[in-house]
């Protein structure tokens, strides 16, 4: 196999230093009303989520929420991001000092216990994984981020995590 | 709704029912609502052509929750989905046929989980989104 063309790295001590530190907490209220609006959104045909008798007849709760779903993070002018609706401090990442990103995968993985409206989340994010690749397709380095995302209910149970993968590369940043 | 498929019903290789998708630019909006990712290049197309796109894309995001829903589908009313998880190899544009697959790769008896290999494909046949799911089936026994 031929060998990838060598490249800089662009990772910094300070960034290492970030993997595993937890952010801020951050919390997500599961509604009636979120439940069925993401479950209208994705297509879903089951009544399940839309109807509350038919959850209690299959023996939930309340409206479960579907996969992917989990609540939607409590909204403060002051703080929370105006695009994706998160506060600034929670997510989790470094800031690369590549100009271009792209979204590189979702892994939800939940641990079993039933997710329904009127449970309250707590979000703790941390920086899992930063490494380096030469691309072929981009015919660049990229800096692969993974974060994880755990999820506990109010009750103190771990519900799910959240993988998501971050991929940044092309021309660098001015200050960067 | 579909019958109950018990875990002892399933082999692996087996293929699961297929769901097929034709998003429009409103459930992009409606998306953009359920999920609270206002990002503007899956709605607006000036902002989407400014950054280099040809147009509108689909929510990553979205097709994950496709993939979800093909697996709940797959196990319900009994069972439920364990793992979902996916790599955004493509974009999909609205107004295109996208559907959803998957095959079962392992059995575990332990917890009546069943691994499955699961994708989206375009048109064309192309996996823009291979990833893998994992869900819990009821047993007949």
């Amino acid at each position: 196999m031929a060998e990838a063309p060598q490249f800089e790295s662009v990772v910094t001590d300070e960034m290492r230093a970030q993997i595993g530190v937890p952010r801020e907490p951050f919390v997500c209220e599961v509604t009636t009303t979120g439940v069925r609006m993401f479950a209208r959104a994705v297509g879903y045909t089951d009544p399940i989520y839309y109807d509350r008798a038919e959850a209690r007849r299959r023996g939930l709760r309340d409206l479960p929420a579907p996969p992917g779903y989990l609540g939607t993070p409590i909204f403060d002018p002051e703080s929370s991001d105006p695009t994706g609706g998160t506060r600034r401090g929670t997510q989790a990442g470094v800031r690369s000092p590549y100009t271009l990103v792209l979204n590189g995968g979702t892994d939800v993985e939940y641990t079993g216990v039933d997710i329904c409206a009127g449970d309250e989340l707590t979000g703790v994010a941390r920086l899992e994984s930063l490494t380096e690749r030469y691309s072929p397709a981009l015919a660049g380095p990229m800096l692969v981020q993974v974060t994880a995302t755990t999820y506990t209910n109010q009750q103190g149970e771990v519900v799910a995590t959240v993988r998501g993968t971050g991929l940044s590369y092309g021309p660098r940043r001015d200050d960067g | 709704m579909a019958e109950q498929i018990y875990f002892e019903d399933v082999a692996e290789g087996d293929e699961i029912p297929a769901l097929e998708k034709e998003p429009s630019t409103q459930q992009l909006v409606q998306w953009a609502a359920g999920s609270g990712d206002f990002y503007q290049i899956h709605y607006d197309t000036a902002f989407a052509q400014n950054t280099g796109l040809d147009g509108i894309i689909v929510h990553g995001a979205l097709k994950h929750a496709w993939l979800g829903e093909l697996l709940h589908r797959f196990a319900s009313p009994g069972g439920r989905v364990r793992r979902v998880a996916c790599s955004y190899r493509g974009m999909d544009v609205p107004a295109q046929t996208y559907r959803l697959r998957g095959t079962v790769t392992k059995k575990s008896a332990a917890e009546r989980t069943v691994e499955l290999s699961i994708w989206g494909e375009n048109e064309s046949g192309q996996k823009t989104t291979p990833g893998t799911g994992v869900v819990e089936l009821p047993s007949r026994a």
